[in-house]
């Protein structure tokens, strides 16, 4: 009865194993060895592979693990109770009196190797796949016993690959020649920016002449992958920020481009549209804790409600008094700005919000042993070709979409043939508003949740807009793609900051070549 | 018979304007100065630092507005990079005051404090011979101004204008902003300049020095004053009015705009540069913020509370939103974003004139009160 009692307050503690025996002496040297016998007794317990091991070692991690001072007992204490190391007895009452035993720099260092290796054996192929991450580039020559054995069990391609890897790297630095060749044949065919640094650390202090150049092979193939790997990572991020880019600035290519309203709040609407979806997720969570992945489903549309809503009254109450004059409506847009950002700052506080990736968008595919090309980026970029497929269907087929080309062309004449401009106008701007709320909804999904966040946007989606010409769309998506691009490839050779200037220079002097952007309306106007 | 001086005298401003402007100055040079310096502290007439560093400030801004109204006001012409500008001034102006700490710094090294965190060996080429004071003068004026010019050419011969103008100033400003946040630019990155001891071999936070270069801010505002309405009174001005409300007819009867759009442009620019170098003396401190474009932005909404299209209109908008600004900054710091949002909204939408417009219409209507009966 004790047993079973015992067993069930263990698994309710979330102890993996219910019986504990390990070898005692380890367990001991473990406990009042000095560093290096703590080491050493780390990498017996690792090259047993028990599955126990995890418990005690990560119990050290933790700081959990103490002795009694006066038995020389080892306990693993949590929270209130306490259980014999070795035996995996409960020891009851908790003694008073323990020591705690010092983890030092170097040892956590061990640990954290050694725990991986031992989470290499553990069922669960994430946990798997994570630790084998983990020991690429550290392993060395004490755990190649587990990593093998994890090896010989392994049936997952993904994780046996990176186990290969691991074990040729430790065992590239032994004795044995014949097995330090075939460890660098497997390298080369995995190759990871790892085993690029091994292996110039390698060259740089080989003396074997056959080892050399099997070596320097290695490494040449291995730099022609990752240079591959940098092209398609550096392609998918121009792409990844054209697309957010395109969010950003599709909203303000109907509200300038179209309708000649020049919104500084745009950003603040893309601002409103994160933080609704951050209000959406809070309900999740609160409300429908099961269905919390799909969030986004009721997000998304709420997004574009609300900020669409925002900009209708806006169009309703401030903006429509300004019609024709875009310097005026310039300047009180940017107060409603300002006053968007303080009431969300009252509102939500000065600081970030975290808003969470659903399970199905975090993590990514990994294309090649350097590129992972994250879930989140790759739905946007399919969500902000979505939004422009809805548009364009919006404005071409649509019976409002002909309205708001009708008022773009000539408002006067739109008005005389029964247009209600003025409510076109309204639905016009709610669009756009809505659109960016979008955009906000996406960016929620990849970068900060702020009251700052539309700042941020706003220049650059204007640049888009006027990059790419007023009045059309498509040359909105051709500028949010090649600004996403350039951006991105200067980046790789000039850092962030100034790529970011340069591509601003190299749009302001565009703009005296060009005054209408990429793709102007053809027109007669003398301006 | 009038001479040229004299004529010009009385074109720039009635006997009530004079009067203003003798009144502002004796506050400015013998007022404040007694006052901050003569009566001790306990007494109720005592000008305290505060106030003087307060009014030097915001007749600083009250320069800046004064070039923005010029370029917006008279000529239509929206910035949204004027804090450029003023920032570029300030830091030349920052750079010579960097140099005047000499080995005094913290590191009491000849390079400025930030070099030698950033392991610097030597200054760089574009801080050369800043320290003569004469060659800060001239970088002062020139750098803004040549920005300006070649800026100015290539967009107003493209015919660029309106709001595209605007918003390409303040792409400008944006880049600037970035380059001048990298340490690599060599201007002191995030933190700019600060920490300044003396200028002209003067310790500059001495009472008797600030008075001085109060002074100085003071005379400033008067001669960019009586500038500004030499320039909107005499032809050119009339022309610039023209081009503000019909650009093509302006063209159309052979006016060459570029010329007279690129003139008012240069000239505010090289005043908001002057504005900056003097607003360094005063608050001893200058970073990339000020080219922030919502800091810009601010500088069009001083004109158009004040009253766009008249300079007083300038001067009072940039005293009453500064005003308020340090009063809300202090007594209701997270109301002041608020304040100033509605202010643009209220303003672009109720008082398309401004103060100066509001004090007009209210003095239109009690003088027809008074003649009609």
């Amino acid at each position: 009865m004790r047993k079973i009692l015992f067993v069930l307050l263990l698994i309710s503690a979330g102890f993996v194993t219910p019986a504990f025996a390990l070898d005692r002496a380890a367990v001991d040297k473990l406990a009042f060895g000095d560093s290096e016998e703590k080491i050493e007794a780390i990498g017996a317990l690792v090259a047993e592979g028990d599955p126990k091991a995890l418990t005690l070692l990560s119990a050290l991690l933790e700081g959990e693990l103490q002795t009694l001072p006066a038995t020389k007992r080892v306990l693993i204490v949590k929270g209130e109770r306490a259980i014999d190391a070795v035996t995996g007895e409960q020891v009851v009452p908790t003694p008073a009196e323990r020591d705690d035993i010092l983890v030092n720099n170097r040892l956590r260092g061990a640990l954290n190797d050694a725990l991986a290796a031992l989470k290499l054996v553990s069922q669960d192929r994430a946990v798997r796949l994570a630790a084998a991450k983990e020991l690429d580039g550290s392993a060395d020559a004490t755990m190649l016993p587990l990593v093998k054995k994890a090896l010989a069990q392994e049936a997952d391609t993904g994780v046996r690959a990176l186990l290969e890897s691991i074990v040729a790297t430790a065992e590239i630095n032994g004795d044995d020649k014949p097995v330090r060749l075939m460890a660098l044949r497997t390298l080369e065919r995995s190759g990871t920016a790892g085993t690029k640094t091994l292996l110039l650390t390698l060259l740089e202090k080989e003396t074997d002449e056959d080892i050399r150049s099997a070596a320097q092979r290695s490494l040449r193939a291995i730099e022609g992958r990752l240079a591959w790997g940098e092209r398609a990572g550096l392609l998918f991020s121009g792409i990844s920020l054209g697309s957010v880019l395109l969010l950003a600035a599709l909203g303000l290519a109907i509200t300038y481009g179209l309708m000649g309203v020049i919104n500084m709040a745009h950003g603040e609407l893309i601002m409103v549209g994160a933080y609704t979806t951050y209000v959406v997720q809070n309900l999740f969570r609160t409300y429908l804790p099961n269905a919390f992945d799909w969030y986004l489903l009721c997000a998304v549309p709420t997004a574009f409600a609300m900020a669409g809503l925002v900009g209708m009254a806006l169009e309703r109450s401030v903006i429509r008094w300004l019609y024709g004059r875009p310097l005026e409506t310039l300047l009180a847009t940017w107060g409603i700005s300002l006053v968007l950002m303080q009431s969300a700052r009252t509102i939500f506080g000065a600081q970030n919000v975290p808003v969470e990736n659903p399970a199905f968008m975090s993590g990514g595919i990994q294309i090649l042993s350097n590129v992972v090309l994250p879930w989140s980026r790759i739905v946007i970029i399919f969500f902000a070709i979505a939004v422009v497929i809805g548009v364009w269907l919006l404005l071409t087929r649509t019976r409002l979409g002909l309205f708001v080309r009708g008022v773009t062309q000539n408002r006067a004449m739109a008005s005389c043939v029964g247009v209600p401009t003025a409510r076109v106008d309204a639905w016009a701007f709610g669009l756009g508003s809505g659109i960016a709320g979008l955009a906000g909804c996406a960016l929620s999904q990849i970068g900060n949740v702020g009251p700052d966040l539309g700042q941020a946007y706003i220049v650059d989606s204007f640049m888009v807009v006027v990059l790419g010409g007023v009045g059309q769309l498509i040359g909105t998506v051709y500028a949010a793609l090649g600004l996403g691009f350039a951006n991105k490839l200067l980046e790789s050779w000039s850092g962030a900051v100034l790529a970011k200037i340069v591509v601003l220079v190299f749009i302001i002097i565009f703009i005296q070549k060009r005054p209408q952007g990429l793709f102007a309306l053809k027109g007669r106007a003398v301006e | 018979m009038m001479g040229p001086i004299a004529q010009t005298i009385t074109r720039l401003y009635g006997t009530r304007g004079w009067m203003a402007i003798a009144v502002f100055g004796f506050i400015l040079f013998v007022v404040i100065p007694v006052a901050n310096l003569l009566i001790p502290d306990s007494s109720p007439f005592h000008i305290s630092a505060y106030w003087v560093t307060l009014l030097g400030k915001i007749m600083c801004y009250a320069i800046v507005a004064l070039a923005m109204d010029l370029i917006w006001g008279y000529c239509g012409i929206l910035s949204l990079g004027h804090g450029l500008f003023f920032a570029l001034g300030g830091y030349a102006m920052g750079m010579y005051l960097m140099r005047q700490i000499g080995r005094d710094g913290q590191y009491a090294t000849a390079l400025p404090d930030f070099m030698v965190f950033l392991d610097w060996k030597t200054l760089p080429w574009h801080w050369s011979y800043t320290d003569h004071f004469a060659y800060t003068l001239l970088l002062i004026v020139l750098v803004p101004g040549v920005l300006a010019y070649v800026f100015g050419y290539f967009a107003f011969r493209s015919r660029i204008k309106g709001v595209y103008f605007s918003i390409i100033t303040q792409a400008l400003t944006y880049a600037a902003m970035l380059l001048f946040f990298r340490n690599e630019t060599g201007f002191g990155g995030n933190n700019g300049f600060t920490d300044f001891k003396r200028i002209l071999g003067v310790p500059i936070t001495l009472p008797e020095t600030r008075i001085v270069l109060l002074a100085i801010v003071g005379a400033a505002l008067i001669g960019t004053l009586l500038l500004g309405r030499y320039i909107v009174t005499s032809k050119a001005g009339r022309v610039l009015a023209a081009i503000r409300d019909a650009e093509q007819r302006v063209m159309f009867c052979g006016y060459n705009t570029v010329h007279y759009k690129l003139f008012i442009w240069t000239l505010s620019a090289v005043l908001c540069g002057i504005a900056g170098a003097l607003y360094v003396t005063q608050v001893g401190i200058i970073n990339p913020g000020e080219m922030s474009p919502a800091n810009s932005i601010e500088i069009a909404i001083w004109v158009a509370v004040g009253g766009r299209g008249t300079l007083t209109g300038a001067l009072v908008g940039a005293g009453v939103v500064n005003g308020a600004k340090s009063f809300f900054t202090q007594a209701f710091p997270e109301y002041w974003l608020y304040v100033l949002g509605l202010m643009f909204i209220l303003v672009t939408l109720f008082m398309p004139q401004g103060i100066v417009g509001l004090v007009r219409r209210w003095r239109g209507a009690r003088n027809t009160q008074r003649t009609s009966p």
